[in-house]
């Protein structure tokens, strides 16, 4: 086969991408399971996160010839994976604000409210490249990259780590979020049934703004993450928004694991095909991977478990 | 101390629940926004150089002045709306009756027509141009579009792809491409082609996705329309590659002993335009009162009730995408022959959302809103750019079109002229009852 030759490498590659797919698609999968609506609008709260990493690190290393190591590395990264996400936070929660809020009080069509949802979109991502310039912009590094270590024959990068590392530690703690706490309760009773919910005392409104800054935050914070080897611009959030949704319908839509399974599968699907292909139709994969889910298994590997995992 | 604080506390109370109080901070919020929107553009050395000189400048007063003008507005609504609203029922009431009456609206329909043929002849080249380019052409992909969101309530974010396929088999019959035909015809022939590829394109690509819920369709033709563009980059010995197509002959009509050729001239491109955009009029209106019309309507009610009286609703969806795709691929075929150059990057997914702007701001499921929200959203633009207002850039047009979505479907989702019954459907399931859409699948929310 067209991969066997260094399929180490290639699984690796495509297990970071996985993982950023992953953080994206739980946003997907979080807003989907409270309002059964797909929301648009996520590949921009993924941007923003991207743009505040940058902020960050040009404000702490900007014009500094030495690059961090240690400690300082460590710390810068969380930094900007935090700033990230916090970022990702705000965006969201005014996005539900706006987008979304106005049109829930009046039960709007579902119709309006992926219109809305595109509006919300376009306008963010454009005024992005309007107020920050539209040409790709690289964050300054606060690390050394090199092979830590050998997988098999292929060698695993710092950069490849660092997103592992952070990805997994969010991953475990929203998993935690969703399954121990009053908030993850909430997010889950609204996902069953929103109206008996409410009727048992959960805040609809705040459960749901909530839920959508949870998801930002992830999506923030891989904007920062994807934003470190690829740069940033403010088109940066479509196509891997649009893998990370297919992801998410991979898994399952509405189940959080099936979000991180579907992202993981479809990184190193991507990943592996790119080999028997030329580059240039690498979108391509992920798209016909899409198609044939829905056609062939609309639920996706792991089902939609609607409300059980949220 | 401790009284006055907890008197001011509860003062901001009261503002903070104070429903006035959110509308007046929403608007003034929402005015602020369309000064940096408006204001000077900012770059990555100096990022807040926009913000601060748009909200930073004296003209900031205006628009605050604006936001409050507005909820004043509101408020003037909220207490004299019953008598505005009787007042401009008693203005309209003649109009009311007399425009349902086919012996009135026959004549207002043939001016409209004659003013439509008589307006190019007075119009300088450079309106001309604008004309056909950017109205005439979008009002044809507007009533497309609205046959596939406004009849049918599904939402297609991929309408650029069949506006491609019409452009490039146009291409392909005039043996511009890479590869030839078996045959070389001219432009003007080439349109039953062009339409019948777009419809084919339609059916193989609605056959399989409209089985899914609304909003997976929507993703998937997002998807189609990105991928359009990436197979026109890459297959390169089909469609030129990047590079594009270069040449494509302009129509010309040698029959019955008439010889003519378009060339560069913009009048006959719109009376051919013209001419479509009437035949689609009629027909879609037809269309919309028939049968079909009536199977559409039904899906977007109440698509458990249509499939369970007996409708094939994929059957009739499918349908729906036919159709709207023919007009796309006229609009393709006219794009090609008269600027006689393509690339790939004239089909982004950007060009299937300005479409649906169109749609949604002109009425969706109203073949009037649809020709008016096209021409004059297309018309803004160009006009500020020959008489500047305000620091209107091309770049920033994606802004505006984002925004006014979200401002259409927060105010009014019906549109600027909406379709009595698209207007009575919208309120009816904001109570609850039917969806206005075709969303959700027949078999609850999983299809």
């Amino acid at each position: 086969m067209c991969f066997t030759a260094n399929f180490w490498a290639l699984f690796v590659t495509g297990l970071a991408n996985g993982f950023i797919y992953a953080l994206i698609a739980l946003g997907y999968t979080l807003v989907y399971g409270v309002l059964q609506l797909i929301n648009f609008a996520h590949s921009e709260v993924f941007m923003s996160g991207g743009f505040a990493g940058y902020f960050i690190l040009n404000a702490a290393i900007g014009t500094s010839t030495t690059t961090p190591s240690g400690a300082a590395s460590v710390g810068l990264l969380a930094v900007g994976i935090i700033g990230g996400g916090i970022a990702g936070s705000i965006v969201a929660f005014l996005l539900e604000r706006v987008a979304y809020r106005p049109l829930r009080r009046r039960h709007a069509p579902r119709l309006a409210f992926l219109i809305s949802a595109i509006g919300a979109s376009y306008f963010m991502y454009n005024i992005a490249g309007k107020e920050f310039g539209r040409f790709p912009i690289t964050i300054p590094t606060p690390y050394t990259n090199g092979t830590v270590f050998h997988l098999f024959n292929a060698q695993v990068q710092t950069y490849y780590v660092i997103i592992a590392v952070a990805a997994m530690i969010m991953l475990v703690f929203l998993d935690r979020v969703v399954a121990l706490t009053r908030l993850g309760r909430g997010i889950r009773a609204v996902a069953q049934d929103a109206d008996t919910a409410s009727l048992m005392g959960v805040n609809i409104d705040s459960t749901i703004a909530k839920t959508f800054m949870l998801g930002g935050f992830l999506a923030g914070a891989a904007g920062f993450l994807f934003g470190l080897s690829s740069g940033v611009v403010y088109t940066m959030g479509f196509t891997p928004a649009l893998k990370a949704f297919t992801a998410a319908v991979l898994g399952g839509i509405g189940n959080v694991r099936g979000a991180v399974l579907g992202g993981l599968l479809l990184g190193v699907v991507e990943s592996l095909g790119v080999a028997c292909i030329q580059t240039s139709w690498r979108d391509v994969i992920s798209f016909g991977v899409l198609v044939a889910v829905l056609l062939i298994r609309p639920t996706g590997i792991l089902g939609e478990r609607l409300g059980r995992s949220a | 101390m401790t009284v006055s604080t907890q008197s001011a506390n509860r003062l901001l109370k009261s503002i903070w629940q104070n429903n006035e109080a959110h509308r007046l901070f929403g608007f003034v919020l929402g005015f602020l926004v369309l000064a940096v929107m408006t204001g000077p553009a900012g770059s990555i050395t100096a990022p807040l150089s926009g913000i601060t000189g748009s909200l930073g400048h004296p003209r900031v007063f205006v628009f605050i002045a604006l936001g409050v003008g507005f909820w004043l507005l509101g408020l003037v609504r909220l207490r004299y709306g019953g008598r505005i609203k009787s007042a401009n029922d008693r203005v309209l009431a003649l109009p009311r009756r007399l425009l349902p009456d086919w012996r009135v609206r026959t004549p207002i329909y043939l001016a409209l027509l004659a003013g439509a043929i008589v307006l190019p002849l007075n119009l300088n080249a450079f309106w001309q141009e604008v004309l056909v380019d950017q109205i005439g052409l979008y009002v044809l992909l507007a009533l497309g579009l609205n046959v596939v969101v406004g009849f049918a309530g599904l939402l297609d974010l991929g309408y650029v792809a069949f506006f491609a396929i019409g452009a490039y088999s146009t291409a392909y019959w005039t043996g511009t491409l890479p590869v030839h035909p078996p045959f070389h015809i001219n432009p003007f022939w080439t349109i039953p082609f062009a339409i019948a590829s777009a419809m084919i394109a339609g059916v193989i690509l609605g056959a399989p996705t409209l089985r899914l819920r609304g909003d997976y369709l929507a993703i998937v033709t997002l998807g189609f329309g990105e991928i359009i563009e990436i197979v026109a980059n890459n297959l390169s010995g089909i469609t030129g590659g990047p590079q594009g197509v270069v040449g494509i002959p302009h129509p010309s009509i040698n029959i019955f002993g008439i010889h003519y050729n378009f060339l560069l001239n913009e009048i006959p491109y719109y009376y051919l335009v013209l001419a479509f955009v009437v035949i689609v009029l009629i027909a879609f209106h037809f269309i919309e009162n028939s049968r079909v019309g009536r199977a559409w309507t039904a899906i977007r009610e109440d698509e458990v009730a249509a499939e369970s009286s007996g409708i094939n609703v994929l059957k009739y969806k499918v349908m729906a995408f036919a159709i709207g795709a023919s007009t796309s691929g006229f609009a393709g075929m006219l794009f090609a022959s008269k600027v006689s150059f393509l690339e790939p990057g004239d089909f982004t997914v950007q060009f299937s959302i300005l479409i649906l702007v169109l749609v949604i701001f002109g009425g969706m499921g109203s073949l009037l809103g649809a020709v008016v929200g096209a021409a004059f959203l297309q018309w803004v633009p160009w006009y500020e750019r020959v008489h500047p207002l305000f620091g209107f850039q091309d770049q920033d047009l994606y802004i505006y079109l984002g925004a006014l979505l979200i401002v259409m479907m927060i105010f009014r989702p019906e549109g600027l002229i909406p379709s009595r019954r698209r207007r009575r459907e919208i309120g009816l399931a904001e109570h609850g009852v039917g969806s206005a859409d075709a969303m959700s699948g027949p078999q609850g929310p999983l299809t």
